[in-house]
């Protein structure tokens, strides 16, 4: 491995074990971010079950299949926006800066970022799946869908740290919060959430068409009924934000390096 | 109390109350999210939501018409943080201790700061429906309806301000209140704001919206929109409100009491 590699790998690693400890240890920081999606769970998929017998709604597995795949993608996103609220907090207690000079490679504090986020999901997401499994849903798809489920959902959580890291750079305080939570909550609820896409009505039918939000909560659903749709068009949609948030994040923190 | 003593608790609470509205109104970062961000919900959801108004009984002609109260719901919601956030700055800022060094007493103090959040939920009270009107919503008790509609929602509001200070006043921390907007938005979705109770199917979910008070304020507000005048789902309304409003504020000021002793 060159050096490069491996400074940018005892970089990520440190900021990440160091990430995760504070979560971990602080419930306040961690319970929400649990809490949650337990909440969206149980509002949507037992509150609104009888959705499904809306005329037109065609759904195999069930209300609670169709809201866990939504839950499961908003958990993703929102545990992104998490970590982005904790390298908020490391520039405003000067954690940071500190590593901005320390570290022989700065992008592998995006990647400890990065990395913590996606630990602190799997745990979340293991969390909400067992409630989903506990409160009766059906999953028909097989492993392999299952699996694509999951690659979706990091996809996910992968794209929201990247943009939360990005707004915490060029902000580099707490306040940034609302900037990180309120575009993802407008495009997580921009897609067709309570009922397929084509029940949808009005203009968030109109916005749904060209949400990429859409492509991976279909593609989701696809999965976990084990009738994948528009897969390709998902991943493609979600490597692309991964792609184009990676560099949204990068610039930021080259913003950071010239101004903390 | 002889009318000399209620003469100089109004002076009081007027003293505190002016400089809750003017700090509150002074801030746009309390009133454009209190305003905007239920509007931003509503539309969302009016549209995402439109089917369900094609389920057998579902009991009003749109959804936006069914969910329109809901973001008076949430208008109440602010106001707890508002309510809590300011007097909890208050303590922080030993603005307080300096208070008591005054004759006020500690139930001006509390009512007083409550006028703060009355008047943000009030403005969003009047937004709401000015919007909800030109978007469409008909409120079939009329404009009669339309006065009370706003006067339980300012209730409503009140009611949860006082649970907002009544955590400042025990904890004296902003950071604290702040945790106590998670807590009432679960118990928010856990009620009828969604579906009407009959048409829940799940039956855990339909027990928990049937205990659960907010669902008694959420079904007097919509009966005035999608009913008319439905006295017993005005009178739970009414009843729940107050009740809340007497127990939140009795505790507030229990808990400002003990913490103007202590210091």
């Amino acid at each position: 491995m060159s050096p490069l590699h491996s400074d940018t790998r005892a970089v990520a690693g440190a900021v990440a074990r160091r990430n995760l400890r504070h979560a971990f240890k602080n419930p306040a920081l961690f319970v929400p971010s649990l809490v949650f999606p337990l909440v969206f769970l149980l509002a949507f998929a037992g509150g609104l079950s009888n959705l499904q017998n809306v005329p037109g709604f065609d759904f195999p597995s069930g209300y609670t299949a169709f809201q866990f795949v939504f839950v499961f993608l908003q958990s993703a996103a929102f545990g992104g926006v998490f970590t982005g609220l904790a390298v908020a907090g490391d520039f405003e207690s000067g954690f940071t800066q500190r590593l901005l000079l320390a570290a022989p490679r700065r992008t592998g504090l995006i990647a400890g970022y990065v990395a913590a986020g996606m630990v602190r999901w799997l745990v979340t997401s293991t969390v909400v799946t067992l409630a989903a499994l506990a409160t009766g849903m059906r999953v028909d798809g097989g492993g392999a869908d299952l699996l694509g489920l999951l690659t979706l959902g990091l996809l996910v959580n992968i794209t929201a740290t990247l943009f939360a890291t990005g707004v915490s750079m060029r902000l580099r305080s707490m306040q940034a919060g609302p900037l990180m939570q309120i575009p993802i909550f407008i495009t997580l609820f921009l897609a067709p959430v309570y009922v397929p896409e084509d029940l949808l009505t009005g203009w968030v039918a109109t916005a749904a068409d060209v949400n990429p939000a859409t492509a991976l909560l279909e593609a989701g659903r696809g999965f976990i009924s084990g009738e994948p749709d528009v897969v390709a068009v998902a991943f493609a949609c979600g490597v692309g934000l991964v792609a184009f948030m990676g560099v949204f994040a990068v610039r930021g923190l080259r913003r950071a390096e010239r101004e903390a | 109390m002889s009318a000399t003593d209620r003469g100089a608790l109004a002076t009081q609470v007027g003293f505190i109350a002016r400089r809750s509205v003017k700090r509150t109104l002074r801030q746009p970062a309390l009133i454009v999210p209190t305003i905007a961000f239920p509007l931003i919900l509503l539309a969302v959801n009016a549209s995402g939501l439109d089917s369900a108004s094609r389920l057998p009984g579902f009991p009003a002609a749109s959804y936006l018409d069914f969910a329109i109260v809901v973001t008076f719901m949430q208008g109440a919601l602010f106001a707890a943080t508002t309510a809590g956030t300011e007097l909890a700055t208050d303590i922080e800022s030993g603005f307080l201790d300096r208070l008591q060094l005054t004759p006020l007493r500690a139930s001006a103090i509390l009512l007083g700061q409550l006028a703060g959040a009355v008047a943000v939920a009030l403005i969003g009270a009047l937004a709401y429906l000015t919007v909800g009107l030109i978007a469409g919503v008909s409120i079939k008790a009329g404009i009669g309806g339309v006065a009370v509609l706003v006067a339980l929602a300012v209730l409503i509001a009140l009611a949860f301000a006082g649970i907002g200070a009544f955590f400042a006043a025990r904890t004296g921390s902003a950071e604290a209140v702040q945790g106590l907007f998670p807590l009432l938005f679960v118990t928010f979705f856990l009620s009828s704001i969604s579906l009407p109770r009959d048409l829940i199917e799940i039956g855990w979910f339909r027990t928990i919206a049937t205990w659960n008070p907010l669902s008694y304020l959420v079904e007097g507000l919509r009966s005035l929109v999608i009913t008319g005048w439905d006295g017993t789902a005005l009178a739970s309304g009414f009843g729940v409100g107050a009740a809340i409003t007497i127990l939140s504020l009795a505790a507030a000021s229990s808990a400002l009491k003990s913490r103007m002793a202590r210091t």
